[in-house]
């Protein structure tokens, strides 16, 4: 490994320098795909209100954009923060450049063609109708291969480090790389029929089960353990101090990963899924809990004895509010779980308020803070443009997720409790267009919720934008001390 | 063996599994490499910006 190492030092001469470039274009389309991801997100909110935007044309309707949201949010833009943050502290805290050579730019254009791909083939229909996972299989090759290359440089740059220890937020992300690969990989397997259509190799149950292991672990790695990735390095190095309690993020890293993997059944409750395989997800759903608050009070105790700089902070402020709804997600997951009370809350709009709970909450604000944190180092400022404008976007993304889920928790509990409305002789009280109805102020409230959420974006455009424009990106010198 | 005694063999292991991690993690010998571990966010210097860093950087 040595001799790798220092060939590829060759390039730069005398001394080593950080790859900031990929950093770089990872940071800016992460802004560029949330943008486009959450306009697509209220677009469709807005269709649920106002069907008649769906207009006549199958490529805008409802059913064709839902997935595109969807994957241009989780993937292009949660995808591209992960890119951008994992490269960028797997080669702070391993003290080396990234390994890999022409693979760190591959990954970059491969997942940019990939997204570009999906945006194309989604509103045509071409799908594979497994949910977040639909791109139909040439796509799915090429992602294989992006991710392939992703581990080679992130498990590359840890095997050459300059540091005896791998930082924790470093198992996260390598956890996480992995886990996808495989779930990725085994979800796809399909039988291709043509170019565009190809069909899931498993048989009926099993290919639930399936998807719905793949599901779950896509929220719980992607979603969750690569995030919580980002929260383990830019929540310290934000707050000035090393995190909480080292000892209580190892025990967390471990039940968190060896947990989540079982969890998926509770998406299947109540199906053709023997009983046994229900029961088994729900109380592994529940252990989670455990972990999940583990991890949530590990990053926010971090802040004991500087509560104040929350106050002055917004950066920080977002960081620990993400943690408050990843705290507040992780909560009412494995309460949804318990087969009774997911008898109420399957299939209706409680799913997608506690969806975006998460991804709202959790996964876009830690971004965005983290974001603020890295956009300053990457092109050599203090600091960003304008804290105020931070401040803004910060309410804006609070009250934007807030009203969202409080009209979707409304609105779920409501459907469920009409669905299941029986008269005296056992015949359904409602029929199903009259809960719908119900829904029309909850819908408008979710939409409005989005927007706001969606307009703090382009306070960040703008803050980014005036702290970039003008300036040279930094080249950061690997530093040379000895360990 | 029935598989009732199989599962709670399992659910044993894991259980002991998990103690382990637990004890190794907080045992006092491991310490003095998770301070260090701990620190790593700030090890590579420049974590206060200065305006040396950009200028060094720029070269």
């Amino acid at each position: 490994m040595e001799t790798t190492a220092d060939t590829h030092d060759v390039r730069t001469a005398t001394q080593e320098t950080y790859n900031y470039k990929v950093v770089r274009q990872f940071s800016i389309m992460t802004i560029v795909w949330g943008v486009v991801g959450m306009l697509v997100g209220v677009l469709i909110a807005a269709q649920l209100v106002w069907p008649a935007l769906n207009t006549n044309l199958e490529w805008f309707s409802f059913g064709r954009l839902r997935p595109l949201h969807t994957n241009a949010v989780i993937f292009a833009f949660g995808g591209s923060a992960l890119f951008a943050t994992s490269y960028y502290i797997v080669q702070r805290t391993c003290q080396t450049r990234l390994f890999g050579g022409p693979l760190v730019a591959f990954t970059f254009w491969g997942w940019q063609v990939v997204i570009v791909l999906a945006a194309i083939t989604l509103p045509l229909g071409m799908t594979m109708s497994k949910e977040y996972a639909e791109l139909e299989w040439p796509i799915a090759i090429l992602v294989a291969l992006v991710w392939v290359a992703y581990a080679i440089v992130f498990f590359g740059t840890i095997v050459k480090r300059r540091v005896s220890h791998i930082y924790v937020a470093n198992w996260f992300f390598g956890a996480f790389i992995i886990v996808i690969a495989v779930l990725h990989i085994v979800n796809n397997m399909s039988m291709p029929v043509t170019l565009f259509k190809s069909y899931s190799m498993y048989p009926g149950t099993m290919d639930a089960m399936i998807q719905w292991w793949y599901g779950h672990n896509a929220v719980g790695f992607f979603l969750t353990a690569a995030f919580l990735g980002m929260m383990y390095y830019f929540v310290p190095k934000q707050a000035g101090r090393p995190i909480y309690s080292y000892r209580l993020s190892v025990v967390h890293f471990w039940a968190l990963v060896s947990l989540y993997m079982w969890a998926g059944p509770h998406h299947l409750h109540y199906t053709a899924l023997p009983d046994w395989v229900q029961s088994l997800g729900m109380v592994f759903s529940l252990i989670l809990l455990a972990p999940s608050w583990g991890g949530m009070i590990n990053g926010i105790m971090t802040l004991s004895g500087a509560w104040h700089k929350l106050r002055t902070d917004p950066i920080l402020r977002f960081l620990i509010v993400s943690l408050s709804f990843y705290g507040l997600a992780t909560f009412e997951g494995p309460m949804m779980s318990i087969k009774t009370v997911n008898a109420l809350s399957h299939y209706t709009d409680w799913t997608i308020g506690h969806v975006h709970g998460g991804a709202l909450g959790w996964v876009a604000m830690i971004s965005i803070g983290s974001l603020y944190a890295l956009i300053p180092a990457l092109w050599g400022k203090e600091k960003m443009y304008s804290i105020k404008a931070i401040e803004w976007h910060f309410w804006l993304s609070t009250i934007g997720t807030v009203m969202y889920i409080v009209s979707m928790w409304i609105a779920g509990v409501m459907q469920g409790l009409m669905w299941r409305a029986v008269n005296e002789d056992g015949t359904l009280t409602y029929n199903f267009v009259e809960t719908l109805v119900q829904m029309y102020p909850y819908y408008f409230l979710r939409f409005l919720g989005g927007a706001v959420f969606f307009l703090g974006m382009f306070i960040m455009i703008w803050n980014v934008w005036k702290t970039i424009a003008g300036t040279k990106p930094v080249v950061h010198t690997v530093p040379q001390t000895a360990h | 063996m029935s598989f009732g005694i199989l599962h709670g063999l399992l659910t044993l292991l894991v259980m002991i599994l998990f103690l382990g991690i637990v004890w190794w993690a907080f045992s006092s010998r491991q310490k003095k490499r998770f301070d260090e571990a701990a620190n790593l966010p700030f090890a590579d210097e420049d974590d206060k910006p200065d305006p040396e860093r950009s200028r060094k950087g720029d070269e």
